[in-house]
């Protein structure tokens, strides 16, 4: 019998055309669209989007949005969906404005209180979507009224404010600049430098051990340009925030976190299994894959992110509201599929979620700073993410 | 002979007399580099029970989906000639509107709707858009009798036996004004009964001068029903058998079917048999749906060190649950029994248990239970034991990964460009060998395997036998389900017979045959009774 074991294929030879090189973007073709809108928005807005302030400001708008979509991503990933991370996120805030404003508890005990109330929020809607089988839109969508009406009950319809002062810094205080220099923020730029070279040392050996093993790689000038831009694109933002005040406080959480959890997606057991458990659910439970309990940590897991959305938030208006958080459930899903998740589950990149809300974030500015009406701006959100997901099945449907 | 067979066949049937209804003749298809069609000549005659027979991958379902439209003209070569003129079949509802229904093992039914919602969906008994109730009951009433259904035509299917779904397919097809109804193994999940009620239903609808071919591997029922057999063998037509006077020559069938020797289809290998081993004993399992109905009953089974068990029986046996069942629990409520590793009592109560005691099941679903389609090789590999490629049990090590998947596809020989491939696109041997690839990745001491066989060409199937054989003589335990019983024959070392969920006979290699099977199957004594 003639059977043939046939040697890893070789990059081809020659320069690339314009198309493979594109293509060869894969993942990067998400960054070049974000680099596109804010590019148009710079340009119609004459200059005011990319403005060290507003850069600021955008990030802060948006940073629990990111926070929530590292969650949402899981969940999704996991073949389910969570309606009810807006309520969850007013009822945290409302918590935190019971436990520190009326009954005078300190920030940090209070904080940590918050937060397991986040857990408790999640386990009590996964345990019925992991352990009884119950369709997620339903539990969350019980969950979301629910969690709304607890809200209500504890603020009792009205706004509680304002926060200590050492909470509400958390949303409006940036990193100390030990070094003080006129006009530049020295503290952030290093950081920006240290993350910049950390980057470019992950994937420099990645792309040497792959090369070992002799597994296709991108060929060196693509790898260059990716790499290159991605480094310049970070050093620019670091530059552009250091020439304000340096980096939010809020946006040093969301780094950490965006890097714990690309971290725990990509290379941890729990990730993989995740994966496998949302790709196909048969195959991982054959495989020894406890898929309830994956499913119950998912939930748990983005209650406990809701909550430190919901903290943030509060922190940011310095009170909590009975209607905060409402609506937010739509912005997160939303960034989750624009950064490429798959509807079906299995499929999804944190760095794909995390550009995804940047771009609905980029968009919900520049317009706002034209002076778009709000209907204008609905209906171009809305056709923003038919778009994305179109361009997503059709590629799919293309292979 | 095949040839001098099919060149009499018309002239034979101008002498008789009879129309031909359906002349296929030189069909050919291929699927990428298979060729599941070669040469097949199909010859009907108007009013007869046409028997189509053949192994497990002969080429029949293909034959039927070519002949129904499922693959549409022109992804085949050969001609389909249909009462009397050529036809050209683009999908179902163009051989539905010649008049063709074919009923496949997977009943289309919907069970959340009644027998009538059911017998005219897509065929409303409506005017204007709107259903006229009364008239549509009134009428499924009608088809029913005429299938010999009593049920109330608001009865939702679900509610009704698989047997019963069954007949009402077939009076789905009589309600489109069938002329030639196909069966693809009808009675394969049908208990005896229904299976009789069955066929004296193809009697009746004959009487009235309707024509069907059916499909099946059950020499008895061919026997019962049929005028003429046409036998399928590696995608081409062997034999044609005509009975309308006397008794089928079932050798002659069975020879046809099985054709060249068994033995240039396995490779050669003699079992080093060690002592201990795995040990099932007074299996039971109740049915999760059915309270109080046992899937499996009182099964006892062995496996020795370095044996290769089989076990056969028809569709619908209880093996498949067995299998789940003793693999974590996976089928089945209140299972009960001992399983034992060389005289150890082991835990298979959870997967991850089951796992960790040393088993690993080849699932006989492989797309939808084996593997994650959208993953990489690399990653369906590791699925099963992330642990072993990860540090500090939880950082999982991708390079470990990668050279983990690549050592083993090199080991089994898996088709492909790197093990970063996505597993969704090989073939389906190539499939299955990641599948081996995880399991074996586990270091499993008993390996039980579900259909490990099902839709792989004949050279990938050759490779994967040498797999298994290769395990075995390493000193592991080997428990093979298979429905295709040349495989059995050819691989298993011993071959327990399981039916309606008990084990009705045991055979060593040399005692066992395809005959000796079917006749435990049909006597259904059970094992130490």
């Amino acid at each position: 019998m003639a059977t043939t074991y046939s040697t890893p294929v070789e990059p081809k030879p020659g320069g690339p055309t314009l198309g493979a090189l594109w293509r060869s973007f894969g993942d990067y073709g998400l960054l070049l669209s974000l680099v596109v809108i804010t590019a148009f928005f710079q340009y119609a807005t004459g200059g005011v989007l990319l403005q060290p302030l507003n850069i600021t400001n955008l990030l802060l708008q948006n940073s629990y949005v990111v926070i929530m979509a590292l969650g949402m991503l899981m969940v999704i990933v996991c073949g389910h969906i969570d309606l009810s991370v807006g309520s969850i996120a007013g009822c945290i805030g409302a918590l935190a404005g019971a436990l520190m404003v009326s009954r005078g508890w300190g920030v940090f005990p209070a904080t940590i209180a918050c937060l397991a109330g986040g857990a408790v929020a999640g386990a009590a809607q996964g345990y019925w979507v992991a352990y009884w089988r119950m369709p997620s839109f339903i539990v969350t969508l019980a969950g979301m009224l629910v969690f709304r009406g607890i809200t209500i009950a504890i603020s009792d319809g009205a706004s509680v404010g304002p926060f200590p002062e050492s909470f509400s810094a958390v949303a409006s205080g940036f990193l100390p600049d030990p070094f003080s220099m006129d006009g530049l923020h020295l503290l952030s730029l290093i950081i920006g430098v240290l993350v910049a070279l950390a980057f470019l040392a992950i994937e420099i050996r990645s792309r040497t051990r792959s090369q070992s093993r002799q597994a296709a790689v991108a060929s060196l000038p693509v790898f260059a340009a990716k790499n290159g831009a991605v480094t310049l694109l970070l050093l620019a933002f670091c530059y552009v925030l250091a020439s304000y005040r340096g980096i939010p406080t809020v946006v040093a959480i969301m780094g950490v976190l965006i890097a714990a959890y690309t971290f725990l997606m990509n290379r941890t057991v729990l990730g993989r299994r995740l994966y496998a458990v949302g790709g196909n659910l048969k195959a991982a439970r054959l495989s020894g894959v406890n898929t309830s309990r994956i499913t119950f940590i998912t939930f748990i897991n983005m209650g406990v992110l809701a909550a430190v959305a919901g903290l943030i938030f509060a922190a940011r208006l310095n009170s909590a509201t009975p209607r905060a958080g409402t609506g937010f459930e739509l912005d997160v899903i939303a960034a989750v599929f624009i950064g490429g998740a798959s509807a079906t589950g299995g499929a999804g990149k944190v760095l794909g979620v995390v550009i995804g809300a940047f771009i609905m974030g980029v968009l919900n500015n520049g317009m706002s700073i034209i002076g778009l009406g709000v209907d204008y701006q609905q209906m171009i959100k809305g056709l923003v993410l038919l778009a994305a997901v179109f361009i997503d099945i059709y590629q799919k449907n293309k292979d | 002979m095949s040839q001098t067979v099919i060149a009499r066949r018309p002239a034979e049937a101008e002498r008789t007399g009879a129309e031909v209804i359906l002349q296929m003749t030189g069909i050919a298809k291929n699927f990428g580099p298979v060729q599941a069609l070669r040469q097949v000549d199909l010859t009907v005659r108007r009013g007869e029970i046409h028997a189509v027979c053949g192994e497990n991958g002969a080429g029949k379902s293909t034959l039927m989906n070519i002949l129904s439209g499922v693959y549409p003209h022109g992804g085949h070569s050969g001609t389909i000639s249909f009462g009397g003129e050529e036809r050209h079949f683009h999908g179902l509802r163009d051989s539905e509107r010649a008049g063709i229904s074919i009923i496949h093992q997977e009943l289309a039914l919907v069970p959340l709707l009644s027998i009538t919602e059911n017998l005219f969906l897509g065929n409303e008994r409506a005017s204007r858009g709107v259903i006229d109730w009364e008239a549509a009951h009134e009428e499924a009433r009608g088809l029913l009798a005429r299938v010999g259904l009593t049920d109330a035509p608001q009865t939702p299917v679900g509610d009704l036996g698989i047997g019963k779904q069954q007949l009402v397919e077939i009076a789905k097809a009589l309600a489109k004004d069938v002329r030639l109804l196909i069966l693809d193994e009808p009675t394969a999940s049908l208990n005896e009964t229904d299976s009789d009620r069955l066929l004296q239903l193809m009697g009746g609808l004959k009487e009235r001068g309707v024509t069907s071919i059916i499909i099946s591997h059950k020499l008895n029922e061919i026997r019962r029903v049929a005028d003429t057999v046409t036998v399928i063998r590696d995608g081409a037509t062997v034999d044609v058998l005509d009975c309308g006077d006397g008794e089928i020559e079932e050798d002659r069938i069975v020879s046809a079917m099985v054709g060249r020797e068994l033995s240039d289809r396995y490779p050669k290998r003699t079992a080093k048999i060690g002592r201990g081993g795995f040990e099932v004993r007074g299996w039971r399992v109740v049915d999760p749906q059915h309270h109080g109905r046992e899937v499996v009953r009182n099964v006892s089974l062995t496996a020795r060190r370095g044996e290769i068990v089989g076990i056969s029986g028809l569709m619908g046996a209880g093996r498949t649950e067995f299998a789940l069942s003793l693999f974590g629990r996976l089928h089945g409520k209140q299972v009960a029994g001992t399983a034992t590793l060389d005289g150890q009592a082991i835990d298979t109560s959870t997967v991850t248990r089951a796992i960790g005691s040393g088993l690993a099941y080849v699932t006989e679903d492989r797309k939808g239970a084996g593997l994650v389609l959208g993953e990489s090789i690399a990653r369906n590999t590791v699925l099963a034991d992330l642990e072993r490629v990860s540090r500090w049990g939880f950082v999982v090590d991708a390079y470990k990964v990668f050279d983990t998947a690549s050592d083993y596809c090199k080991k089994m020989r898996t088709r492909c460009h790197d093990v970063l491939q996505k597993v969704g696109t090989l073939s389906g041997g190539n499939q299955q060998k990641v599948v081996l690839s995880k399991w074996l990745f586990t270091d499993p001491e008993v390996l039980i395997l579900d259909e490990p066989t099902r839709g792989i060409d004949v050279g990938a199937k050759y490779e994967i036998y040498k797999i298994i054989n290769d395990f075995a003589d390493s000193g592991k335990c080997v428990i093979m389900i298979s429905s295709e019983m040349p495989e059995l024959l050819g691989t298993c070392d011993r071959i327990y017979v399981m039916n309606e969920g008990r084990f009705v006979g045991e055979f060593s290699a040399e005692a066992a045959s395809q005959e000796a099977i079917m006749r435990a199957i049909q006597k259904n004594q059970p094992l130490g009774a």
